[in-house]
């Protein structure tokens, strides 16, 4: 856990004091990731290298874990913090394996442990040890770099991490998926870190937390489904972007906006059956499954098959779509334009049918925090899943427009 | 790179140049007249070494340490002004030099190292001042927000990373070192120059070959053993040439 409580920095210059960060107080619980975000210049990166020390703050005091950082000595606290930089700063005298054990050795671990260490944290971070271990920074791709940039500040074990636009340097797909292996990591680790990024983008995705600043102040500290849906001022509003509502459908799973409990039929089936079943659920259309994987593999419209006789597979069609569960909801509305269709199939890792999502239940789901703005707030999923968020929704799918 | 010439070419020309010098050279009695002072070469060279070694040792034991205070960042302010001086130090001739120490210090070995110290001096304190402060600043960063202290930072960071940029500097400093060593001979520092000055002042072609040729080889060999030296000490990650 880190806290601030009213930190100040005035930096004096020749032309007189000023302020960076004006009073600022917050605090990032244990395990999660706060992102500071904000323009350049408005202080965020200040405000994280108070807490390491790295600048010495004017006013106000940071704790971590509970304990006065001004009780440190800066070097001995700097050793029990990873740090991250935008860029690197891997020592290019030292091999991969020496940069990584470059803490373990400032805070005397035997050697032959931070050795081991430092190999398993390679392959944490998806790098073969045995072949980066040897190798020297100037050896790897930027996204290499990073990746053992990473590593090197976990090789201590701290309980916290400083990062410093950790991802910054690295071209766009790469950072994509940097991104997504070091939530992976931390959803084991469960370190408490603070992540300093310009890019709304970055911070909706990585962050359990955003702190938004401006000119040295704190304008927002809130989940960063909070705020997208409930910016506090103009800056922040302006600052999140027009389509923040489109920003949100990152933050929901598709398995929780999903309707489960769908109904199906089989290949097999008479095509009385599934007419009497999508009368019985009202719906206008029902999935076709293979029986013996579950998989979706057509589709039966209402409106074409009433007075049609034969089996189900005689009549099936094309199925317009499918999304994996754990999919986030810009997947699901993406392939829904996709498609041209306003419901998907939704499928777990074997392919196997688990419900289906709606545009209506998206809207719906995203709708609810400005319906009742006190309670409303989407649960971040990546976090909290399995968790139910929607009532299942009765009535017909909407759309399947024939 | 681009050559248009191959390398074999080029090896060719220098072997039948080098043949022809030869047989110029011997025809001339050039040859017989440089072996036959084989004994002097000898001694002077070996002379002229010990002056290399103790004058450059000497610059590189004070030249180095003096550089590193020099990028500490409380001596940030004055080494600017610091290095000003060496740098307009760099311009006065070695000759001159010489004189000086002559005045101060009369003749004989003594004045003649202290001259040869301070004209190698200059580049391994600039080399070593330099390649500490072109050490990237995020390597800075990274080492003091990972809990180095400064020393440790020095030590582990900034001299391996500098260590190119030095050796270069030591190499830079000893080229001219031994080059200039001839000139010791003026002040009665001994070494090669003695042949040299000998020879031309008799206008003896031999005996002035005798002192020019193995002090041309001298700071060839001094060079490649710098060379050398760095190729194997500077760190694998940072060297050039160990890919």
């Amino acid at each position: 856990m880190i806290t601030l409580e009213n930190v100040t920095k005035i930096f004096e210059s020749p032309s007189g004091a000023i302020t960076a960060v004006d009073h600022v107080s917050f605090e990032v619980p244990e395990g999660e990731i706060c992102i500071l975000l904000g323009p350049s210049g408005c202080g965020k990166t200040t405000t994280m290298k108070m807490v390491n020390r790295l600048i010495e703050k004017t006013g106000g005091k940071i704790f971590v874990d509970g304990k006065d950082i001004d009780d440190y000595d800066p070097v001995t606290l700097r050793r029990t913090m990873g740090y991250v930089i935008q860029q690197i700063g891997l020592f290019p005298n030292m091999t991969v394996e020496e940069n990584i054990m470059v803490v373990p050795r400032l805070v005397g671990t035997p050697d032959a442990k931070a050795r081991k260490r430092a190999a398993e944290l390679l392959g944490m971070v998806a790098l073969d040890p045995g072949i980066f271990l040897k190798r020297f920074p100037r050896e790897l791709s930027g996204g290499q770099q990073q990746r053992v940039g990473v590593a090197r500040a976990l090789a201590a074990d701290p309980p916290v991490l400083i990062m410093d636009e950790p991802f910054g340097a690295i071209d766009p797909i790469n950072r994509e998926t940097i991104q997504d292996e070091f939530l992976k990591m931390q959803a084991n680790l469960k370190k408490t870190i603070m992540f300093v990024s310009h890019d709304i983008d970055e911070a909706v995705k990585m962050g359990d937390r955003i702190a938004i600043f401006r000119e040295g102040r704190l304008e927002q500290y809130d989940r960063p489904d909070t705020v997208l849906a409930h910016p506090t001022n103009s800056f922040v509003r302006e600052f999140v972007g027009g389509d923040r509502t489109l920003k949100r459908l990152r933050l929901v799973r598709v398995g929780d906006a999903m309707h489960p409990g769908a109904p199906y039929v089989f290949p097999e089936d008479r095509i009385g059956d599934a007419v009497a079943r999508m009368h019985e659920y009202g719906h206008r259309s029902i999935v076709v499954l293979n029986r013996e994987d579950m998989t979706p593999t057509g589709l039966i419209r209402l409106a074409e098959v009433e007075e049609a006789r034969g089996s189900c597979g005689e009549h099936a069609m094309r199925l317009p779509g499918r999304v994996h569960v754990d999919a986030d909801l810009r997947r699901a509305v993406s392939e829904m334009f996709t498609q041209d269709t306003t419901w998907l199939a939704c499928v777990d890792s074997d392919g196997r049918f688990k419900g289906h999502i709606t545009q209506r239940a998206i809207t719906h789901l995203l709708g609810e925090t400005y319906r009742h703005p006190n309670e409303g707030v989407v649960p971040d999923t990546r976090r909290q899943r399995g968790e139910a968020v929607l009532e299942p929704e009765t009535g017909p799918i909407p759309g399947a427009p024939a | 790179m681009g050559m248009a010439v191959p390398r074999s070419v080029w090896m060719w020309v220098l072997v039948v140049g080098a043949f022809a010098l030869g047989a110029w050279a011997q025809s001339a009695g050039l040859i017989a007249d440089i072996l036959w002072r084989w004994e002097d070469i000898v001694f002077l060279a070996r002379q002229h070494m010990q002056l290399v070694a103790i004058s450059g040792g000497l610059a590189i034991l004070v030249g180095v340490p003096l550089g590193i205070l020099l990028s500490r960042p409380a001596m940030r302010r004055m080494a600017e002004t610091l290095m000003q001086g060496l740098n307009v130090g760099t311009t006065i001739p070695t000759l001159a030099v010489l004189a000086l120490s002559m005045t101060f210090l009369g003749i004989g070995t003594v004045p003649a190292i202290f001259a040869l110290w301070i004209a190698s001096l200059l580049p391994i304190v600039r080399n070593t001042y330099i390649g500490i402060l072109e050490v990237p600043a995020a390597l800075r960063e990274a080492a003091q927000g990972m809990g180095m202290t400064n020393l440790q930072m020095l030590w582990r960071v900034e001299l391996p990373n500098a260590l190119w940029v030095i050796f270069a500097g030591i190499r830079t400093a000893l080229a001219i070192n031994v080059g200039t060593v001839p000139l010791a001979f003026l002040i009665g520092g001994g070494g090669l120059g003695e042949l040299i000055f000998t020879g031309i002042a008799l206008a003896e072609t031999g005996m002035m070959l005798a002192g020019a040729i193995p002090t041309a080889i001298l700071a060839v060999l001094t060079d490649f053993l710098v060379a050398t030296v760095a190729r194997f000490t500077v760190p694998r990650g940072v060297n050039p040439l160990a890919r």
